[in-house]
């Protein structure tokens, strides 16, 4: 007879900054169902903004998630843009030109932060040491142009609220050269190891079917063969006018999610320059005073997938209603296809490769009888994550690394 | 022909409403009967995907919008519905047609207190355990 398990995993952990708590149900070392409980960190932003007048509010989905802290306002921005007649024809291409820069600098930081942490999870911690150090030139970039590491408060309903100095673009450039021999270093370490390929490759697979019914979006679906991205299937700042190319793998394991993020900071490195060489001057604001009564919808391709916004005005200065929906909304639900099927070792990262704001970890009890419950911390789930690419390195090498 | 045609041919009188504000947007207005055919046609047959649902509360009774995105030209048709009963809204789940639309319908059910028919496990999704129940804070008259 088959004894099923509880192991919950959950709900805090200090890595990322969005609680989380699964439980899965496992038989032996597979696990055979999961429940995904969120929730621990709603603050009713969506409620909030609707007392909030719509230059305020830019600020308040600023502070949704501190990764993809520009792709909130941008969504917000076009909404109400939308309602406005277009971003295109509304925001200078100055403006436009700068919003693409911040929206590319986010994904690289954002990507490297990931792959630092999926290093990590599967004991690799010189990736993850390497993939933090390359992310402070970014972060770095960012405080120059904004003043700010994260949250950079640059967008706002009608153009950007800060220009990019003249001086600075020639930093920016420099910046993006050094970066490029470490993707490409990162490229060779994780594409060309044998552990990471025996290790990544047919973990957490995600087929095209399933992504289609849990409507994932982003690399996550990437990954698996569905050809989205927002960017390109209704772009927006100026990317119809840029020279790039949407990555798609068909694997849809966790190997196959990596490789799409690490081939994107290639994308994201060349849509930089190219802004920073055609950037025209001008205005960045087309200084807007009023937004009329309608409805909008504003999506960007956020790091993880599109970030959905949609405004209903009254024609007052505060939206009647403000329905926000983030990537990983979408994206974690999926783990309950993803991580079933798979071994316990391997749910940390399969659970982790969807790039949630995920978090965790912290604290983990296994329940082997009700009577009998052990707890661990969320470290020993790591362990046992990292003891099992350890296995793998021997077998490759014969000797522990 | 096109998405657009192939709707306003297999909805046609169903379609009580058609609105495109905005290039890329199109509101279709149904009655809340037609909203799980209209959405089986969009996901099933035509190959959109579900983006969001949004729902909101007014003096004249509940609207939900169904959000589906055609990413081959990047446009969103939105299918409106409204409920009018105040006391006792209810729709049919799109839950049972694709598993996305889960989560989205248990958040609009504990914040709005609209009742999915059909529902797998409709549950609360973020709102806490110990949170009152009939209590619901997207609602116009909710006391903060």
């Amino acid at each position: 007879m088959s004894h099923k398990v509880i192991v919950p995993i959950g709900p805090y952990h200090p890595l990322q900054e969005e609680p989380e708590f699964f439980q899965l149900y496992v038989e032996g070392e597979k696990v055979v169902d999961i429940d995904i409980i969120i929730g621990y960190n709603h603050r009713g932003i969506e409620k909030l903004s609707e007392s909030k007048h719509f230059d305020q509010v830019a600020f308040l989905v600023e502070r949704i998630c501190g990764i993809c802290s520009s792709s909130h306002p941008y969504a917000y921005v076009l909404a109400v843009e939308d309602i406005l007649g277009g971003e295109a024809s509304l925001v200078p291409e100055r403006a436009r030109y700068i919003r693409t820069i911040i929206d590319e600098l986010q994904r690289i930081h954002s990507h490297l932060l990931w792959l630092g942490l999926a290093g990590h999870f599967i004991g690799y911690n010189t990736v993850w040491m390497w993939a933090w150090k390359y992310r402070e030139p970014v972060l770095d970039c960012f405080e120059m142009i904004t003043g700010n590491r994260n949250n950079y408060a640059m967008l706002k309903v009608g153009g950007v609220r800060r220009d990019i100095k003249e001086e600075d673009i020639p930093l920016l450039k420099k910046m993006l050269d050094e970066l490029l021999p470490a993707v490409d270093m990162f490229k060779g370490a994780v594409m060309d190891d044998p552990v990471i390929q025996a290790r990544l490759k047919g973990i957490g697979v995600l087929t095209k079917r399933q992504v289609v019914d849990w409507c994932v979006v982003g690399p996550t679906a990437r990954a698996s063969g569905v050809n989205i991205d927002v960017r390109r299937d209704e772009p927006y700042g100026v990317y119809s006018q840029l020279d790039w190319n949407v990555i798609i793998e068909k694997d849809g394991d966790v190997f196959a999610k990596t490789v799409v993020r690490i081939l994107e900071l290639y994308e994201s490195i060349h849509i930089i320059r190219q802004c920073l060489d055609k950037i025209p001057k001008g205005e960045i604001d087309a200084d807007i005073k009023e937004v009329p009564p309608g409805e909008g919808i504003g999506r960007v391709e956020a790091p993880r997938g599109e970030c959905f916004h949609y405004i209903k005005s009254d024609g007052t200065n505060r939206p009647l209603r403000h329905k926000i929906r983030a990537p990983s909304y979408m994206n974690v639900a999926s783990n309950k296809v993803g991580a079933v099927g798979g071994t316990i070792s391997d749910a940390t990262i399969t659970l982790a490769a969807v790039d949630p704001c995920y978090c965790c970890t912290e604290r983990v009890a296994v329940i082997n009888k009700p009577e009998n419950k052990k707890i661990m911390n969320g470290w020993d789930l790591i362990k046992l994550s990292q003891e099992k690419t350890r296995d793998m390195q021997e077998r490759y090498y014969g000797r522990s690394k | 022909m096109d998405v657009k045609e192939q709707i306003k041919e297999k909805l046609a009188a169903k379609i009580l409403e058609w609105q495109e504000p905005s290039a890329k947007r199109i509101y279709l207005t149904l009655n809340k009967e037609d909203a799980f055919e209209a959405a089986k046609l969009l996901f099933k047959d035509l190959g959109f995907r579900f983006s969001t649902a949004s729902a909101t509360h007014t003096s004249l009774g509940f609207e939900i919008i169904y959000h589906f995105s055609f990413d081959k030209t990047g446009e969103i048709y939105s299918i409106r519905v409204f409920i009018e009963d105040q006391k006792h809204p209810e729709i049919d789940s799109l839950a049972p047609l694709f598993p996305g639309a889960e989560w989205i319908e248990r958040e609009i059910w504990e914040m709005l207190g609209i009742n999915f028919k059909g529902h797998p496990n409709l549950k609360r999704l973020l709102l806490a355990d110990d949170w009152p129940q009939d209590n619901y804070p997207l609602r116009q008259n909710h006391e903060s």
